[in-house]
Parts: structure tokens; sequence; C-alpha cells
């Protein structure tokens, strides 16, 4: 399957693969619409560090042997017949299993709502993930591992 | 072939995903002594109402369709014949095997109490569907304001949770000083405890119930060893569980806690494996083998089980200890060694709180070996990967505990191997 791959040497830290990711996943797909209205706003499924100049941005690298999926209590983190690795929120209780099995980190609670609030789907149904077709400077990019 | 698998909840479902990857046509029978699957952890959300009946399973509906299963529900194994290859019912039949997997789990412990009979009314454990069913009968037909927990371990804590949102008030009765002893020190207990205050609920610690005064068979009180009487009409008896090993009584099976495997989750005798918490395999950290009763480590151990019990050779390298629990409100997710022995010199402990959250890393001769995150769990499963993979932190320890930890902290070389990986493997 085709897998995102990031180069922390190329990221310029212009963070507009969240920006991207956020509006995707919003129910207009439209940027000015989604930053505009706080109903509309998803919460990114990236994760990006930053040090100084050292960036990069860290999404889902769903795992072949994916020890989210293994440790959900209820089935909600679930792969699908693809391989990807995907997030059911109507089954999701918010015990966090996920989070403390994440070797990286990259999943995101909703305390308030007590459900993940976020993870990478690989922009289900597009060919190229939104992160990957803006990043301006290959610093994710997909490859077929 | 022929598989037999006794118990069915995580450890064995992930057995059979392997072995039929493997094995399309070999008959799988389960053997359950309970009349549904579901999720044992999500037992506490369906006592809360958070969870509905129909919601409480982990598997597709057609799960058993799909991989071709036969599974006898409500049937009560007697005993392993590990001569003859074969299990023998309470009704007498026996199913032969092939190969066996024992997934029979944990089953609680019941201490002796004076006055607490078999059947006392209002007393109960809360470990299964059963319990939780059986609690809100009770509740149903009773008006309980006031119940008592025995034991501020998980599944107390779990039941107490459950019982809170049904504006129960409590008294959690523990023989140490401090709540979720296994994994919390003081202080992490001391964020819980005031949240048990603020519900008008109270943690009575180093204490213990001595006897149960009952009228018509139904609890009426509670006597403490300081010889404190408690009235109430509930009583929940959550002080742990140990491996249910019923069934391999008098068998060759070797047992010390649980049922004892090697890497391959095989016990002793060839083409019997066990696995989850009623086996006792390899703990990474201490490097023994011990029973570690935890969703993960029973679906990992059911996967290696598979993949054995097929004939492939996947070795078992061993997990520790963890836990994530939101109580009352708080999330909270611990790993491996929490409480060293301070006298110790190998060990170091960080920490950092304020009166919102609390953050404890436990390094042993410069490596991460445990972890406390109080209200503050982002990216705790690096904490996980850098215990798992004994990263050297003697470096940049500092920044163990601060707000941005993530990737960037650790070593590049360490971070790229992962970041740019194909995914791993935990």
């Amino acid at each position: 399957m085709k897998k995102i791959v990031i180069n922390e040497e190329y990221c310029i830290g212009c963070r507009l693969c969240e920006v991207y990711c956020v509006s995707q996943h919003s129910k207009s797909k439209d940027i000015i619409k989604t930053f505009k209205s706080s109903e509309d706003r998803p919460v990114s499924g990236i994760v990006f560090e930053e040090n100084g100049y050292t960036t990069f941005a860290l999404q889902c690298r769903h795992c072949k042997e994916s020890p989210c999926t293994t440790a959900c209590l209820t089935s909600a983190m679930y792969k699908n017949n693809n391989e990807i690795v995907l997030h059911n929120k109507e089954k999701c209780v918010g015990c966090w299993m996920c989070i403390m099995v994440c070797p990286f980190g990259i999943i995101k609670p909703d305390l308030k709502n007590k459900k993940v609030a976020s993870k990478c789907d690989l922009c289900i149904g597009r060919e190229v993930p939104v992160c990957v077709e803006h990043c301006p400077n290959e610093a994710i990019v997909l490859k077929e591992k | 072939m022929k598989y037999v698998i006794i118990g069915y909840s995580v450890a064995a479902v992930n057995a059979i995903k392997i072995i039929r990857k493997f094995d399309s046509l070999g008959e799988i029978v389960v053997v359950t002594d309970e009349d549904r699957i579901y999720s044992r952890p999500l037992i506490s959300y369906y006592l809360a109402g958070k969870v509905s009946k129909d919601k409480i399973g982990f598997i597709e509906y057609d799960f058993e369709k799909k991989y071709n299963i036969k599974v006898l529900y409500s049937t009560i194994v007697k005993k392993v014949d590990t001569k003859n290859f074969k299990i023998i019912l309470s009704n007498r039949e026996t199913i032969s095997f092939d190969k066996l997997l024992i997934t029979t789990g944990g089953k609680p412990i019941i201490p002796k109490i004076d006055g607490l009979e078999n059947d006392t009314a209002g007393v109960f454990t809360f470990t299964k569907f059963s319990d939780a069913e059986n609690i809100l009968k009770y509740l149903e037909k009773n008006i309980v304001s006031e119940s008592v927990i025995l034991g501020g371990g998980l599944i107390g804590m779990k039941a107490a949770e459950g019982l809170l949102n049904k504006n129960i008030k409590l008294k959690i009765v523990d023989l140490t000083d401090r709540l979720l002893a296994n994994t919390f020190d003081k202080k992490a207990s001391n964020y819980l405890e005031k949240k048990l205050v603020e519900q008008s609920s109270e943690f009575i610690k180093e204490n213990t119930i001595t006897k149960v005064t009952t009228k018509n068979n139904k609890i009426v009180s509670v006597t403490l060893q300081n010889k404190k009487v408690i009235k109430t009409n509930m009583l929940i008896i959550a002080i742990g569980v140990k491996p249910n090993l019923d069934i391999i009584e008098k068998t060759n099976i070797k047992t010390d806690r649980g049922i004892l495997v090697n890497e391959h989750m095989q016990t002793n005798i060839k083409n019997i494996y066990a696995a989850g918490d009623v086996a006792q395999g390899k703990d990474f950290l201490s490097n023994t083998n011990s029973v570690i009763a935890i969703w993960p480590v029973a679906a990992k151990q059911g996967k290696v089980a598979g993949y054995n019990i097929v004939g492939k050779d996947v070795s078992y390298d061993g997990m520790f200890a963890m836990n994530s629990v939101e109580i009352l409100g708080i999330p909270s997710i611990s790993f491996g060694i929490t409480n060293p022995d301070i006298k110790d010199s190998q060990y170091k402990v960080l920490s950092r709180e304020d009166k919102n959250f609390y953050k404890k890393i436990v390094l042993k001769n410069n490596k991460v070996v445990g972890a406390i995150l109080i209200n503050s769990i982002d990216r705790a499963g690096i904490y996980k990967l850098i215990i798992k993979e004994q990263l050297d932190v003697s470096e940049f320890y500092n920044n163990l505990l601060k707000d941005n930890f993530g990737f960037l902290v650790l070593p590049k070389n360490f971070r790229k191997h992962f970041v740019t990986g194909d995914g791993i493997e935990v």
C-alpha cells in the first residue's frame, strides 16, 4: 500500500499540511469557511513538532501490526480492507487505550466529548492526501511501501 | 486439524484471526461459559449507562460466520485430559483436539469475611457482564444511596465510576495507603481522593472489612478492622483477580500463579497453549514470567499463540504493565515501574505537577522504565516506545516532562528510524 513518508530536513514549518488537513475534513471543505467557523473546524490529523528551525509534521503511520486497533476496547479503531487504520466515533468510548499504545503519539483525545478527536484517514477516496499534495517542499511524500 | 479454544474474549478472538489466515479449512471450536461475547472492560461503561447492551461487543456481528468457527455458549468445561487430547464438559460430553488454546481469563478473589455467605443479597463482584446486570437489577429493586467497595484497585475504581454516575455515595476501603496502588503513587492517588470528596464519597485507607452483618440474608452493614460500623445495603468486592485455573487442576500442565508459557505461548505440554489473563508469560521489564492481566497483553498473546498453533515460529517478546483509566473525569495513563525502591541508587525519579496535572517518570540506569501521567496524557505512547526500545535518555532527560515532549526531544537517529519507517510492530 501507499504510505506517507516524511523528510524533516525539507520541512520549512509552513504548516500548510495542517491547514489543508483541517479544511479537507470539514463539511464545507473550504479553507476560509472552515477557519472562520468554529463549528466546522475539525481537529487536524497531523501532529506538528517544532523546536527552533527544526520542524516536521507527523501523521498516522498506518502500522502493519497496528497497536491501536489491537488495544481498542470497542473496535472503534479498525483497519479497512485496504489496511488503512480508521476510527469510528460512534463506537468510541474514550478509554484512551489507543493513546496509551500509539508509539507515535499521533492520536489526539477530545477530553470533553470522550472521543478520539482526530486521526489521519489518508484522505480516503483521494488519490493523494491533501497534506502531501500541498506540501511545497516535498517534506511529506507518498510512497509505495 | 481441529483447534479447540476454551474461553471467548480478546485473546481467543485474536488467535482465531491469525489461525484462519493460514488455515481456512481446519475446524475451530470455541467453548465459553458466558452466554455472549463482550468487551469486559466495558462493563463499567454499561453500569454507568454510557454504553448500551447491544454496543458492548468488540467484534463484527458476523465474526463467527466470517471466520467459520463454532461457538458453544454457556458451556462449562470440567477438565482438560492432557493424555488423550480432549476436553470434558460438565454434561460429560467430550471434545477432542489436535491443538488446544486455554484463554479462561481471571476470576475475582473473594476473601473470607465473617458473616458473608455465597448468596448474601447486595454483595457483588465486578468482572463480568452478569455482575453489572445483577447490580442494575438490585438497584431497581432496592433504594441504595450509599455503597461500600472493598478494594481501591482498578476493578474497584471502575465500579466506583459506574456507581457514582448513578448518584450513589461511596466508601472505598483498601489495605494500602492509596487508590490504584499497583500503578499510582500517593501523590497520584490524591487527585482522585479529592474528586471522591467532591462527590460526598470517601477513601478509607489502610483498613479492611472484618464482618458483614445481614438481615434476612441481605447485607445491612459492614464492620471495619478498626471496629467502625458502616451501614450499607450494597457491597462490591473488588480486591483483585487471579488466573482461572479451575479446569486444569490435577492435570500435568505446569502453573505458578498462572499457566506457565514459553515465548511461543506454549505450555509444558506440546499442542496445548495459553494466552491472556490466565497465562504467565514474559514480563519485559523484570525478565521474569508474570501475569499481566490487561487487554493489550491478552490481544498480543492471543496473536502469538495463533501463529504458533498453525506452526509459524513467532516469539512473544514480553510486555509490561500499563493502564489507561479515566476515573472521576480524570484521565490517567501509567506504564511499567511506577513506585521504585528509592533507596536503590539505580533509579531516578523525575516529576512535574500543579493542581490540575501530575507527570512522573522513573529512570533506571538512564533508561525510562515507568511513568505516571495524570490529566496530561497527550503523546503518552511515546513513553511506551522509549521504554520498549530501552533508549538511553541521559543526554536529554530534562526534556521528558516538558509540554512540547515529542519526537523532536529524542535523538535524530532514533526518531528518523521510527517516523520514516514502515510503522512498527509493538
